[in-house]
């Protein structure tokens, strides 16, 4: 290092000093043009068709929306699936983020590293799957009958079982990684000090973890519940006609009949039940706890709640506390500090049933018989059909540079973004975050319909460009969260220690600041490059009708012609996942070694 | 009674290949108050820990009085913790929290919120019993601490710094006040601390640790002019360290011979049993040090004042001695009003009591017994 600055430069009153406001502008700028340009307004132009058909004000959407009880019926169905995924996925979440937040070592990162291969195995791929496991000649039925319990196919696909496995499955890893955020947040002292203080192991997890706990839980449940009612892979793939959510209305209007008036209709009865929770939520737990940040609004006190809560939780304590009484106690040992053998086992089990949908696929892509269960023989022709298939490839193609320009591009407008959540005092922090997190707060499928006819005035459908700046809008949310969380955590000393040895703030940046928050900035790198990735509900409008990404392709494969080829494409994209979550676990250790 | 007598026999605790705890046997009397001092990291929370049953031992054994505790969980010890962090529960009132105890041991609500209510009142906060912990103040949260640990009178309580965060004033506040409800309730007490002030005052004993085991147990005045080791004489005080070899016993005596120039002198033989030629160190604290004029005193040292400081009620005099194998001196008296004559580059001489004088075990001058320290 030059040895030439030594001393500290005094700031040199420079001329005309830039005013106080404009750093913040020049960060918070981009992030909110972004979103307004590309979010605000195309939402707002589908709402607006609602009542606007190009000539003069009308309510015929409405009237056609009431008229019949169809719509209502589907979005009470849609509701009900939603709210069971939730409460399925949250309390099967719990055990796991609870297991991992109490583990350490190796063991950790295997139990994380099995989560986040669930996560970011595409919710095609986990879909489609199910398909497989239950359909007439699934992996079920192909076993029940072999063993000879049944002598005729069961049907199991199609209906609200088969629609309900198929949602949780897709929503558990999400649940688990945002309870995560704030199960690892919890001093883990608190409930040895209540073990202290005489509290039994049940009564102390169930009056002091768990209340701890809770936002995490409520944060877990709204993410899962807003991206249920979104979802329209799982209803699609494994649901019956009794199954429809209303995404798929929304979809039928736009790809078959071109009623954008209907389409908005239906955009504004779903949005509204969204934003309906979503105050629900904000009034009880506060924004703030969808990012980890420590609950400030639960001030509540709000005494006959919390006594008769807090009645609650003591009974549930002294309840499991009988109930772990009548095993003998295993070992000798004091407070058990490793998590006991039977939570292991649970949780285990159900990483395992997770995980093995999607690996189903690999001995499907080297069987000769399609995709019938049990395999038979071996053979690399759906691998070769993949590979001459030029529709694949291009999808390939596509898809990578689509992804890669999102992640860049994400990265470019949300570390700013993130610098002005964190770093800088300003009035409306709240409201911002909330319109940063606003593009998680719509449901998916409005977004993708309202850009696709904002796309189609900008002659962006079908163009790189159009599928780069539609997957930002929707991955830029998490780069924020997942740099503010980063930032949290890092001490701004650092940076006020390099400036005071001489460094100027962009050396300081380069040199101090971005190799400290390196790993930081990778993982969000690759949410966005992974969000892109396995976007499917934009793609599906805004990529046209030839260009496909790489699930658009899936899913038309998919809904038109089922081949054994999706089982190796499966594979490919399995095989890809886990070597991208191992490679970015690998780059983070050498970061912090170094 | 002796039921809250603490025992510990050979008690040890390792994270993976790293010692947090080396074999440890330790005897704290019913009532005592024991302090644990050492640096940070020499095993202080690891000891406490184990004594509350919070992480399960390597080895070794645990008794409260008679009984066998050391796999006994910690809510079944009748022990009460005060965290280093404090450890709070933040999603409840302080009310609640220091009614949790009360709570846990089945306590009608009414009387665990009155006790609640002494309790907050003995330490100075009456008015926040409706308040959450994080609106406090780093001090009050720990004021609460104290409170919540109290509140149920457990037989024996552990402390893990309790005062760390306070103010001196408030500091010494807090120090009488534990120290009298110790006295009045006959608590056994074992508390961690850094600071050596704090121990000296409040403590029957002090356990001076270092890097993970004891280094030596005895009242302040034993570790205070009778430290066994050179690492107990350096951490608690200011002492001069001189390099001697040890000569004949005479009683609990030992002649010894100071530096290259071999002066002749006199100190505590301290229960070392080195033989004689053995290179020591002899240990006097400043206060102990007095001055003589050059007058050829054989048991003084003869030295040039390198600096003389006035730091409030002492001053401070720096000495070089003119045999160059020894370190300079610090003597300190009480400062007068008219100022003791001594000037910088006075050639000057510092004798001392050889009762106030002990030898210590030469370990080099890193000052790391690694050996010489088993519990008493
Ligand atoms: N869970 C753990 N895993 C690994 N090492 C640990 C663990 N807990 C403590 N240690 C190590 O054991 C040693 C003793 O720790 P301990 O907390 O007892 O120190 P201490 O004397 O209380 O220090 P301080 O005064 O800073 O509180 C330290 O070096 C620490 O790093
Ligand atoms: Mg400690």
């Amino acid at each position: 290092m030059s040895d030439q600055i030594m001393t500290m430069p005094h700031a040199a009153p420079r001329r005309g000093a830039p005013p106080a406001w404009r750093k913040p502008v020049l960060m918070g700028a981009p992030i909110v043009l972004l979103l307004t340009v590309f979010l605000v307004f195309p939402v707002g132009q589908l709402l607006a068709l609602s009542v606007y058909n190009g000539q003069g004000f009308s309510l015929a959407p409405y009237q056609q929306l009431f008229s019949s009880s169809l719509y209502v019926t589907v979005l009470w169905i849609t509701l009900k699936i939603s709210l069971a995924t939730t409460l399925v996925a949250v309390a099967g979440a719990y055990p796991i983020a609870y297991l991992i937040s109490v583990t350490k070592g190796p063991a950790k990162s295997r139990l994380i590293f099995w989560v986040l291969l669930a996560f970011w195995t595409s919710f095609l791929v986990r879909a489609f799957a199910w398909v497989i496991i239950l359909g007439r000649n699934g992996v079920i039925n192909g076993t029940l009958m072999s063993l000879g319990i049944i002598d005729r196919p069961i049907d199991l696909l199609y209906g609200f079982g088969s629609v309900l496995v198929g949602m949780v499955h897709a929503m558990l890893p999400l649940a688990v990684m945002t309870m995560l955020a704030v199960m690892e947040n919890i001093d883990r002292t608190l409930p040895r000090a209540a073990s202290t203080l005489g509290a039994r192991p049940g009564t102390a997890f169930w009056t002091v973890y768990f209340p701890l706990s809770l936002p995490g839980v409520a944060a877990a449940a709204i993410m899962v519940f807003v991206t249920a009612i979104g979802f329209f892979i799982v209803p699609a793939l494994l649901g019956g006609r009794r199954e429809t959510m209303i995404t798929q209305l929304i979809i039928d209007q736009i790809q078959q009949t071109l009623n954008w008036g209907l389409a908005g209709a239906i955009s504004v009865l779903l949005l509204t039940v969204v934003l309906a929770v979503f105050v629900l939520y904000d009034r009880v737990f506060g924004f703030a706890t969808l990012t980890g940040e420590t609950a400030g609004a639960a001030h509540n006190r709000d005494t006959a709640m919390r006594r008769l809560g807090g009645r609650v939780l003591g009974l549930l304590g002294a309840a499991s506390d009988a109930l772990i009484g009548l095993f003998p106690r295993r070992r000798p040992r004091g407070t058990g500090e490793m998590p006991s053998a039977g939570l292991r086992t649970l949780v285990w089990t159900m990483l395992v049933l997770i995980s093995l949908p999607a690996f189903l696929m690999v001995p499907l892509s080297f069987g000769e018989a399609g995709l019938a269960w049990p395999p038979t023989g071996f053979s690399l022709q759906w691998y070769e059909q993949l590979f001459q298939s030029p529709l694949w490839m291009q999808a390939l193609t596509r898809s990578l540079v689509v992804a890669f320009g999102t992640g860049l591009l994400s990265m470019a407008i949300g570390v700013p973004a993130a610098f002005l959540m964190v770093r800088t005092r300003m009035r409306g922090k709240g409201a911002m975050l909330a319109f940063i997190l606003s593009p998680v707060i719509v449901p998916r499928m409005i977004i993708a319909v309202g850009m696709f006819y904002l796309f189609a005035q900008m002659g962006l459908v079908g163009t790189i460009l159009g599928l780069v700046i539609g997957h930002t809008v929707v991955a830029v949310p998490y780069v924020v969260m997942t740099m503010t969380a980063v930032l949290r955590n890092y001490d701004t000393r650092l940076d006020l220690a390099a400036q005071s040895l001489g460094a100027r703030p962009l050396a300081a940046l380069r040199h101090v600041t971005f190799p400290i928050l390196g790993a930081g900035m990778l993982s969000s790198f690759l949410f966005a490059f992974a969000t892109s990735f396995d976007e499917l509900t934009i793609s599906l409008f805004s990529s046209g009708g030839l260009s496909a990404t790489l699930p658009k392709q899936f899913w038309d494969e998919v809904t038109l012609q089922v081949s054994p080829v999706i089982a190796a494409v499966s594979t490919g994209l399995l095989v890809f996942v886990a070597v991208l979550i191992y490679a970015a676990d690998r780059l983070r250790r050498r970061s912090l070694a170094s | 009674m002796s039921s809250s007598s603490l025992t510990v026999q050979g008690l040890a605790k390792r994270y993976g290949d790293f010692v947090a705890l080396a074999p440890t046997d330790l005897v704290v009397a019913d009532g005592e108050f024991l302090t644990l001092l050492g640096p940070s990291g020499s095993g202080k929370t690891t000891l406490l820990s184990l004594l509350a049953g919070l992480v399960p031992p390597d080895e070794g054994v645990v008794r409260i009085g008679a009984q066998d505790v050391t796999y006994a969980p910690p809510y079944e010890r009748d022990i009460g913790v005060v965290f280093q962090n404090y450890a709070l529960f933040p999603h409840m009132t302080i009310a609640e929290n220091i009614a949790f105890p009360l709570k846990m041991r089945k306590i009608p609500e009414a009387e665990a919120k009155k006790r609640a209510q002494e309790a907050l009142e003995m330490v100075h906060l009456p008015h926040i019993a409706g308040r959450y912990p994080r609106e406090l103040s780093g001090g009050q949260q720990q004021r609460v601490a104290l409170a919540r640990c109290m509140v149920y009178k457990p037989s024996i309580i552990l402390m893990d710094e309790p005062l760390g965060a306070l103010d001196k004033k408030l500091r010494e506040h807090m120090q009488l006040e534990i120290k009298h409800l110790h006295r009045e309730l006959g608590t056994t007490v074992v508390y961690v601390t850094h600071d050596q002030e704090e121990a000296m005052t409040m403590s029957d004993r002090i356990c001076l640790m270092n890097s993970g085991r004891i280094e030596q147990l005895g009242t302040p005045a034993d570790l205070y002019f009778r430290p066994r080791t050179l690492f107990v004489a350096d951490f608690l005080g200011e002492s001069n360290l001189l390099p001697a070899s040890l000569g004949p016993r005479l009683g609990d005596e030992a002649e010894i011979r100071l530096g290259s120039a071999g002066i002749p002198g006199r100190a505590l033989a301290n229960g070392q049993d080195l033989p004689p030629g053995s290179p020591v160190r002899v240990m006097v604290r400043p206060q102990n040090l007095n001055i003589a004029r050059p007058s050829g005193d054989e048991t003084a040292v003869m030295g040039r004042v390198s600096d003389v400081m006035v730091t409030g009620s002492l001053t401070k005099i720096y000495m070089q001695p003119l045999d160059a194998a020894l370190p300079p001196l610090v003597a300190a008296f009480a400062t007068r009003n008219e100022a003791e004559a001594i000037r910088i580059d006075d050639v000057m001489a510092l004798s001392w009591d050889s009762r106030d004088a002990v030898v210590i075990a030469d370990s080099g001058p890193a000052a790391m017994p690694a050996t010489t320290a088993k519990a008493a």
